[in-house]
């Protein structure tokens, strides 16, 4: 069973194991007694269903939120999500056979207002019959200057395990392996720390930046995904050999968004957010998106994304021979590529009628059209009518639909 | 070390949380009400005058409202009244509100925010009190469920004077 | 557990109390809680649809080599 990166991504947000430096600012939050006071989220319910659609795979399901107030200080949130992934993708193709798998998410949170200061906490859990992974989180914001300002600093903490499927080929069934890395079977642990700060800069214009750290270690390729390497004569001109990753990563993203207020009614924001990692990775991704009420029920959306990404260091899509470096990795989302992501939706504003306990109600379509071009990723299945090496460049085009409904109470 | 970062820290957020008693006379307004009259302060000159300063788009003023009302409909005979002053440039959301929720307390407009400036409003809401000789007696910013008891004591002891 | 260096204490001793001051010697704020109608409104919020908006940014995750710096919180409309 073929298993792509978007069949098994873990949803990081934070958790405990606290800094000196964390647990002083937590002190000093708690002790704090004001006389102004935040506000927490509202009361909602959402119910998505979403599709994508691209590339030879194929992924949809469920999304599920209920988020309510307990008490005055305490909103509970829980999230159920599924992605029923069936996939022949040109990675499938290569190397292993179509498959379907379903992937289920599990969240719970908790924020709690104490004066300015939130505090918020939960947990995520992902399984899919070859990846299990537990994240947990922990954050405190915190309002100041007036409440122009919004400070938060976060934590979490991710574990994962990883297995390989395989078919039997005696009993054609499936097999979940464990994977033997460093002489123990196969996990990844994750810590992210991060720095958030809105900021209101005018009547019409507010800020936000973002800073986030993330180290990974352990087992982090993809078992299913192969490097090639030039072996002319044999076969289609190339062999398929094992993956071989670095088993740790240091990541750094920050980005800045600025949204402003039209004086007609209307939004328009602006983003930008800078990657860069110890694999040799430096992205930019540009943002623009603009929401328009129309009449008293509609609220229509687009945007446009434009996403680059330079190739991780050891990334390579045809390597020159066997074992060529200590690091190798064929895997199309550490290539060289660019893409243009081209969104609209329309939400549809309503009240339930004879229903009072639900105070606004909406039903939203979205639809977004996603391209990426591959500048050294190639289509390997056309190695025999090109030769390998000289095959053209990839290219993807996928279609992601979402339909949901919001009710807030 | 760090329980010195802490302490100067907490101590330092702790001092303003203190903040919100208000002295001295309080400023004088005239504002247009709902209803087309004008409405100055000056009016309820002897009487306890509360003024709460709220806007449509604010969750605490709409959770407030209600409790307004209640505490308005039950101490107005005895020389207390209360003003809603709404800070909206434009006034519809806070009609369209109002049809939906109505309360019997008059609402003033404030739509160049002369009074939310002259009193200094820091907070939504804001709930200042005036006692029957004019002075500010209360300031009392925000609103979580509770304050409520906060303004009761406050009225009744004012009432007596 | 690491024993600080003293340059990154100084400078969270420094951090810390500008916080604190935050309350109190704060510069004036300059957008009047009375002025931030327009952050109450849910076109400007920066996540209006969490379901939705967490979805696709898992879309790109999955694809893509970067993530992170995603989350946006605050945005007071000067409330409480």
């Amino acid at each position: 069973m073929q298993l792509t990166r978007e069949a098994r991504c873990a949803h990081t947000r934070g958790a405990a194991g606290l800094s000196p430096f964390t647990r002083t600012l937590l002190t000093l939050c708690l002790i704090a007694a004001p006389a102004l006071a935040g506000v927490l989220p509202e009361d909602r319910a959402d119910v998505l269903w979403h599709s994508y659609n691209g590339g030879d795979i194929t992924i949809q399901g469920p999304s599920v939120l209920v988020r309510k107030k307990v008490s005055d200080n305490l909103s509970l949130s829980a999230n159920y999500y599924e992605d029923m992934i069936s996939s022949a993708s040109i990675d499938v193709k290569l190397s292993a056979s179509p498959y379907h798998e379903t992937r289920k998410q599990e969240s719970v949170g908790a924020d709690y207002l104490h004066g300015k200061s939130t505090y918020s906490a939960g947990f995520i859990t992902s399984k899919e019959p070859d990846y299990k992974a537990n994240t947990s989180y922990f954050s405190v914001s915190q309002d100041m200057f007036g409440d122009l300002t919004t400070l938060t600093l976060g934590y979490r903490r991710g574990w994962d395990r990883i297995y390989e499927d395989r078919k039997d080929s005696q009993t054609q069934q499936i097999v979940t392996d464990t994977i033997f890395y460093n002489g123990r079977p196969a996990t990844a642990d994750h810590r992210g720390y991060s720095l958030s700060l809105t900021q209101i800069l005018t009547r019409n214009a507010i800020l936000g930046f973002n800073y986030e750290l993330l180290t990974d270690q352990g087992y982090l390729a993809n078992p299913y995904r192969k490097i090639r390497y030039l072996s002319p004569g044999q076969g289609a001109g190339f062999t398929l050999a094992d993956q071989v990753y670095p088993n740790t990563r240091t990541s750094n993203a920050a980005s800045v968004q600025l949204k402003y207020y039209l004086p007609y009614r209307a939004a328009l924001t602006g983003q930008y957010r800078f990657f860069h990692d110890t694999w040799g990775i430096l992205a930019h991704t540009v943002e623009l998106d603009y929401t328009h009420p129309a009449g008293k029920h509609w609220i229509l959306e687009s945007s446009l994304r434009y996403y680059t990404q330079k190739h991780a260091d050891f990334y390579s899509d045809l390597f020159p021979r066997a074992d060529y470096q200590n690091f190798m990795a064929r895997d199309r989302e550490l290539a060289a590529f660019h893409s243009y992501t081209l969104g609209a939706g329309a939400s549809y504003q309503f009240m339930v009628p004879g229903v009072h306990w639900i105070s606004k109600s909406s039903a939203n379509l979205r639809v977004d059209h996603l391209l990426v071009d591959y500048s050294d990723f190639r289509n390997a299945l056309l190695a025999g009518t090109y030769g390998a090496g000289n095959e053209p460049l990839y290219r993807l085009n996928a279609n992601i639909f979402q339909v949901f409904v919001s009710i807030w109470f | 070390m760090k329980n010195r970062i802490a302490a100067i820290a907490a101590l330092a957020i702790a001092v303003p949380a203190l903040a919100g008693s208000a002295s001295g006379p309080a400023p004088q307004f005239t504002l247009s009400a709902r209803g087309g009259r004008d409405v100055s302060l000056a009016q309820y000159h002897g009487q306890v005058v509360m003024i709460n300063f709220w806007a449509s788009w604010c969750g605490p003023c709409r959770q407030e409202m209600p409790l307004l009302e209640s505490i308005y409909k039950k101490y107005n005979k005895l020389g207390f009244t209360l003003l809603g002053v709404n800070v909206e440039p434009d006034s519809q959301a806070a009609d369209d509100w109002l049809k939906a929720t109505p309360v019997s307390f008059p609402i003033l407009y404030d739509k160049e925010s002369k009074v939310s400036k002259l009193y200094d409003v820091a907070g939504m809401p804001s709930t200042v009190i005036i006692d029957r000789r004019g002075k500010l007696r209360m300031l009392h910013r925000g609103y979580k469920p509770g304050d409520e008891n906060e303004y009761l004591d406050s009225i009744r002891s004012l009432i007596r004077e | 557990m690491r024993v600080a260096p003293v340059k990154l204490m100084r400078a969270v001793t420094a951090a810390l109390l500008l916080a604190a001051l935050a309350g109190c010697a704060a510069p004036t704020p300059w957008v009047k809680p009375y002025e931030r109608e327009h952050f109450a409104d849910p076109i400007m919020s920066f996540n209006r649809d969490p379901v939705s908006s967490t979805y696709l940014q898992h879309v790109f995750e999955t694809r893509e080599g970067a993530h992170g710096a995603t989350g946006s919180v605050g945005g007071g409309c000067g409330c409480n």
